[in-house]
């Protein structure tokens, strides 16, 4: 086990290491001068040269770069240009909102996709698989921005049961998480059915196995075998699948947000880039890709935790 | 099984053959404003009504399909074409430094949501068609490779390809003679389902502003500028979404019934 955590913290360690290089490469040298290219071409030398002096320009790319990083461990994520506030307050701001949309998100479709992915699973073949399945197809094909704005115009507009957009804070968390509810539906049904899709095929095959006719023939029902054996083998693929989700659910976050008009990091990115601040763009796309490097080492655990045969493997 | 392939294959074909018709023909011009027929409901006229500017939005579907099909064939392509070599490089050196070098970089690819690539790319070089192609291709390329190295690793330890290593081929050789042809079948299902996100990834992206800028018709731009005036004229803000869902579901069931047609193993399972 410690080899195996060994192994994956060390994967872990230079993932981030290439991904910071490759952005910073990005952002700060492919432009050429960033003073330049953020103040835009009416700017005069004068200015350019102080955002040059502010920004640390002037200094060598590879002490720039250990500047960053090392300025990022310490949760320094260097100043906002058109803000004029640190990026890590910024960042922190949004942050309760895209959060807790993603995991608002997330558990809706889990407890979606569970009973779908069961109950289709256990009628193969028969009219509620068939429809389950078609029903998941359609889920698969929609964009989530689109289904939003269907959303909008069904339960905010015409019935008005749930704000339109916006967000008024956690002071009064009721409203809060009212406000996230129609954009957190929309991010999690394209979701709850590629799970439960992988849930069944992931089902289907554990039942053909010889320890499930083994429970069978000991005495135990269909619904505990199903729970009880079929359920917690088929989590290893259904795990992959939501590690990988993870990162499809921040990126629809971002899109979503601009449909409700959520303050939240998809509005600040967005910002960012037509205000040519980046600062930003550069710190929020570095935290973006550590979340999902994050998500995916966190995964790996979980597999050991699920599978002891991979502990031992090591 | 059969029913859902024939719809996803009529459903496709009509995409395609909207798209190629819209190359030389589409019911109005899609660049003349008319501001006195804006937003009209369907009629005999206009099938599916007018936009804000007057313009016929069964036509701007038609160009739009245009710009939705490129960006996303040029995106497999791109992945297809750097991602199978690495995918058969990496299977051919199984358990080497190649292996490891090359599994590594996808999985580091990986990290980069073909969204956020676009982000790193448009706060640099702009927004455009092409910078949505690149973010979307460069995503493909790890899925390919991945899906060719899982593919062509189980082929290596068949009997057939031993003779032909004791025959005296090299890897590449075989790589390209012997494994590329008996994995094609599944690149072509895999090519499928990636087209089908293409397209979403596609439209996700030009409706925040990332992809295909004016006066270029796409889905995903015509959705952003639907969005204030759904509740005033909502056939705007539902036709677009309404061709990106039949797309992209015809798309997805060809492709579950292709693999169902070309996998022998699962064609004659229940």
């Amino acid at each position: 086990m410690t080899r195996y955590l060994l192994r994956r913290l060390i994967s872990l360690a230079v993932s981030l290491l290439v991904a910071s290089l490759v952005i910073f490469a990005v952002i700060e040298v492919v432009p050429g001068d960033p003073a330049s290219y953020m103040l835009g071409l009416n700017a005069s030398e004068d200015t350019v040269a102080a955002l040059r002096d502010r920004l640390g320009l002037n200094e060598p790319v590879g002490l720039r770069y250990l500047h960053w990083v090392a300025g990022m461990a310490q949760g320094d994520f260097g100043q906002s240009y058109t803000y004029k506030v640190p990026v890590a307050d910024l960042v922190a701001d949004r942050l309760v909102v895209s959060l807790p949309l993603a995991l608002y998100a997330l558990a809706l479709a889990v407890l979606v996709a569970f009973p779908a992915g069961l109950l289709a699973a256990s009628r193969r073949g028969r009219a509620a698989d068939t429809a389950v399945m078609g029903a998941t197809q359609v889920g698969i094909a929609l964009p989530n921005f689109w289904f939003a704005m269907l959303l909008v115009l069904t339960f905010a507009l015409h019935w008005q049961i749930f704000p339109a957009g916006g967000f008024p804070g956690w002071t009064d968390p009721w409203t809060g998480l009212r406000a996230l509810t129609l954009p957190a539906v929309a991010l999690a049904l394209p979701q709850a059915a590629i799970l439960a899709r992988v849930l069944r095929s992931a089902l289907i095959e554990t039942l053909g196995q010889d320890y499930i006719r083994t429970a069978r023939a000991k005495g135990l029902t269909r619904g505990q075998t199903m729970l009880r054996h079929a359920l917690r083998n088929a989590m290893i693929p259904v795990l992959t699948i939501l590690g990988m989700q993870f990162s499809f659910l921040l990126a629809g976050a971002i899109i979503i947000e601009n449909v409700f008009y959520l303050p939240g990091l998809g509005r600040l990115i967005f910002q960012a880039i037509t205000q040519r601040d980046l600062i930003v763009v550069e710190s929020v796309v570095m935290i973006l890709v550590f979340a999902v490097i994050l998500v995916t080492f966190l995964v790996d655990l979980a597999y050991a935790a699920i599978d002891p045969r991979l502990r031992k493997r090591e | 099984m059969r029913l859902a392939f024939t719809l996803g294959l009529a459903l496709s074909l009509a995409a395609l053959s909207a798209t190629l018709v819209s190359l030389v023909w589409t019911p109005y011009d899609v660049t003349t404003l008319s501001i006195a027929n804006k937003l009209q409901p369907p009629s005999p006229d206009h099938w599916l009504g007018t936009d804000h500017f007057g313009r016929d939005i069964a036509s701007m579907l038609m160009a739009g399909a245009r710009t939705s099909i490129a960006v996303a064939l040029v995106a497999v392509g791109i992945g297809m074409g750097l991602g199978v070599p690495l995918g058969l490089l990496a299977a051919a050196n199984r358990g080497s430094m190649t292996d490891e070098v090359v599994m590594r970089s996808n999985d580091l690819i990986f990290a980069f949501p073909s969204l956020v690539i676009a982000i790193l790319i448009t706060a640099v070089f702009g927004p455009s068609a092409v910078n949505a192609i690149i973010a979307i291709g460069i995503f493909n390329i790890p899925v390919f490779a991945r899906f060719t190295r899982g593919g062509a690793l189980s082929l290596w330890t068949l009997d057939y390809i031993r003779a032909a290593e004791v025959a005296g081929k090299g890897r590449v050789r075989i790589s390209a003679e012997h494994i590329l042809p008996n994995i094609a079948n599944l690149l072509i299902v895999q090519g499928t389902i990636q087209f089908s996100l293409g397209i979403l990834a596609e439209a996700g992206l030009s409706y925040v502003g990332l992809g295909a800028q004016p006066p270029t018709p796409s889905w995903g731009r015509m959705l952003a500028e639907a969005q204030t005036m759904a509740t005033i004229a909502p056939h705007v803000a539902i036709f677009p979404g309404l061709a990106i869902v039949l797309t992209v579901l015809g798309l997805n069931l060809l492709g579950d019934g292709l693999r169902d047609r070309l996998d022998p193993r699962l064609r004659h399972a229940p």
